[in-house]
């Protein structure tokens, strides 16, 4: 589903990711860990189209696309999705709204018929339904005002909207109390199915207890270097990073 | 100087060309003197207290100087270049077919959904279909005369209902007031008159697209709406249809009356030619537009959507002489290309317990450049007034220009008074997030503004606001990147 092979990419004259190599298939969740600085967020931001990055070797496939020459929106039309660390405001600009053009959007740009606005709010109760929200983010202006849980919960909301193939969630547990988290890993969980996959990012072990990866990759200066099974995630948490230094100035 | 004779000449020498246009329907030689402001007044059968009203006015004029304190810049005008007296365009005049119009305003046409035949019209292309409107508008006149609304054009008024204008004409914004209010007080062609009798709730919105004649009422229209105690009028003016026109000074005088407990609501959507690319060939809007809450609690109340025109000049105001009356002025200002506006309001409070709200949203792209200027002014018997005003900028790109210029004067210390300013960018972070959901730039963009103006969109009536939005979206396209 997404191969990413040999990346490297800069922000300025700064290389970032160096070399970055990771196979995604259907169905699979992965997370990504690593320290402050080892390139999470730029890995992320790449895949997901944004500027200000520039990709000088590799490449990233998605579904046999070149997601590398794609815009940003025509990425997420091919049902990528990133839910953001710091979920971005649009003061005036009503949640329902922008849900609708999204959704309509991406339906459109898949050859599907736009949903009238009837049809709209019966998909939305049921998704609400489905990660048991209630029905107050719809009326208010995007992200604008939330707190942070809110603002999290919003992006899952727009993921279960959006039904993405696959789902990179950056740091989705940056910031939230225990009791938060737990609310954003349910809904992630009850997304979760053999067509959806995910890249769950983060520095924390914890949120790996809520959301179960089949796969754990450690990401430092710019490279995954290790992989394995869940038990990784648990040594982290162990050991700390301190331990990669010394392994990689070994 | 040129006068009569020279009028009588030019009429005479068309005619001997074999012409067979009617006297009425010609147009003036360029030019300004007494002798033109009495052929307009003449040609119109104005009554004579008419007549000395516009020459007193025109002597005035003749005292006075251009305003230079507005930051925009143009090149000088010269006044008697322009022709004051223009009827309709003969066909042989005009452009023969849409091959000849701008391509770019033929664009925004069709991106508005309008028709082929209103397309022509709105382009200035001779059309002979008659639009439905007409018809539309008779209907129209009959509901209004039931409820005793008289909507006509203010020519209609000046001979149908001499007794309504004469005390109220010219009570709000004098001949003195300013230079282009004064110039329109001396040749002003045509434009609006609206009366509501007392305790009557006029029973729809009034529109200038459903007058008849409202057409060709030229650059220098007067407006005047008088709502007597207890009444309601809603008015919309404009039309989100970009409209060319090939007088390129337009000085109109818009003036509200309301009595005691009357609430009149005017709103606008302003779309003159702003000019090509270059900004050649667009609109000069100088406008004065003022309401008088004459009566106890009266309500007056400006919204303005403004995307159009090359240079705008205009200052939707209230003066709240009334005990407990209300004046509100919201605003959306769109600048792009080489786009210039300098606008905003005047509260003045007179009256005690009076209460005003601005809100003003600018929105400059490309090389436009706004200023927002407002006036508060509290006056010393104005015990216990009111205002809070809320000015906001919104800048797209980094050619563009806001400026925020608030004048406040208070002069009775009960007075509370609130002003907010912000201004901000469309940041590349919301581009993102909104692209990353699967939108494009440009409806990210559209859907930012739309945003930002909806405290304002918010107080349109229905259908404007959302051919409002429609507008801004489109105004806005390719204006990132």
């Amino acid at each position: 589903m997404l191969s990413v092979k040999g990346l490297r990419a800069n922000v300025g004259d700064k290389e970032i990711l160096k070399g970055l190599d990771l196979e995604v298939g259907p169905g699979e969740v992965h997370a990504i860990m690593g320290p402050n600085g080892s390139g999470k967020s730029t890995l992320s931001h790449v895949l997901s189209g944004r500027d200000g990055y520039s990709v000088t070797a590799g490449s990233a496939t998605f579904e046999g696309r070149d997601l590398l020459e794609l815009e940003p929106e025509e990425r997420a039309q091919l049902g990528l999705f990133l839910a953001f660390q710091y979920p971005v405001e649009l003061p005036g600009v009503n949640n329902t709204y922008f849900l609708k053009a999204a959704l309509n959007s991406i339906r459109k740009a898949r050859g599907e018929s736009e949903l009238d606005a009837v049809s709209f709010l019966r998909l939305i109760k049921e998704k609400l339904k489905i990660l048991h929200l209630d029905d107050s983010l719809l009326k208010r202006a995007v992200n604008a005002g939330f707190s942070g849980g809110e603002k999290k919960r919003n992006e899952i909301f727009q993921m279960a909207l959006l039904e993405p193939k696959l789902a990179i969630l950056d740091e989705t547990d940056s910031g939230l109390d225990i009791d938060a988290l737990r609310v954003v890993a349910e809904g992630v969980n009850a997304l979760r199915s053999p067509e959806r996959s995910m890249i769950v990012v983060t520095h924390y072990q914890r949120l790996l207890d809520y959301i179960q990866p089949d796969y754990v990759h450690v990401l430092a200066r710019g490279r995954i270097i290790r992989s394995g099974g869940k038990e990784l995630a648990l040594e982290l948490e162990e050991k700390g990073y301190g331990w990669i230094d010394a392994e990689l100035a070994a | 100087m040129t006068g009569a004779p020279a009028v009588e000449d030019i009429v005479k020498s068309e005619y001997e060309h074999g012409f067979t246009t009617e006297i009425e329907s010609d147009t003036l030689p360029p030019g300004l003197d007494e002798e033109v402001v009495r052929a307009i007044s003449k040609r119109k059968g104005e009554p004579e207290f008419m007549t000395e009203q516009r020459l007193k006015a025109y002597r005035h004029w003749l005292t006075m100087r251009e305003p230079e304190w507005a930051a925009v810049d143009y090149p000088r005008i010269d006044f008697q270049s322009i022709s004051y007296y223009s009827a309709p365009k003969r066909p042989e005049d005009m452009p023969k077919s849409l091959d000849e119009i701008d391509p770019a305003l033929l664009e925004t046409y069709n991106k508005l959904g309008i028709p082929i035949e209103e397309q022509k019209a709105l382009a200035g292309i001779a059309v002979d279909a008659v639009f439905d409107s007409v018809s539309v508008a008779t209907t129209f006149r009959a509901t209004l005369a039931e409820a005793g609304v008289i909507f006509c054009s203010i020519s209609e008024a000046l001979h149908e209902y001499p007794e309504l204008v004469k005390p109220y004409l010219g009570t709000v914004v004098p001949y003195t007031d300013n230079f282009y209010a004064c110039l329109n007080a001396a040749v002003f062609s045509d434009g609006t008159f609206v009366y509501v009798p007392k305790g009557v709730r006029c029973p729809m919105e009034l529109s200038t697209y459903f007058r008849i004649n409202a057409r060709n009422t030229g650059q220098f229209e007067r407006t005047l709406i008088v709502a007597e105690a207890g009444s309601y009028v809603s008015y919309l003016e404009g039309c989100t249809a970009p409209q060319r026109d090939e007088n390129q000074l337009h000085a109109a005088v818009v003036e509200l009356i309301a009595m005691e407990d009357a609430e009149i609501k005017y709103s606008t959507v302003q779309n003159w030619y702003p000019g090509d690319a270059q900004g050649v060939g667009g609109i000069y809007n100088f406008v004065t537009k003022r309401g008088d809450c004459r009566g106890a609690r009266s309500k007056i109340s400006w919204t303005q959507v403004e995307t159009g025109s090359a240079i705008t000049w205009k200052y939707p105001s209230c003066i709240l002489r009334g005990d407990g009356s209300i004046g509100e002025f919201y605003s959306v200002a769109v600048t792009k290309g080489r786009q210039q506006a300098d606008t905003g309001t005047k509260m003045i409070h007179i009256g005690k317990n009076t209460s005003s709200t601005i809100v003003s949203k600018g929105i400059s792209a490309g090389e436009g450049s706004q200023t927002y200027r407002g006036l508060v002014r509290i006056g010393q018997r104005a015990e216990g007034a009111r205002n809070h005003t809320q000015c906001d900028s919104l800048l797209i790109g980094d050619r563009c220009a806001a400026n925020t210029v608030p004048y406040i004067e208070v002069k009775n210390p009960s007075a509370k008074m609130e002003h907010e300013a912000t201004t901000s960018k469309i940041s590349d972070d919301q581009l993102f997030y909104c692209r990353s959901r699967g939108l494009t730039e440009e409806d990210a963009v559209s859907m930012i503004v739309n945003g930002f103006c909806k405290e304002v969109f918010n107080e349109l009536p229905m259908e404007f606001a959302v051919e409002a939005q429609k507008l801004l979206s489109i105004s806005l396209e390719g204006a990132v990147g």
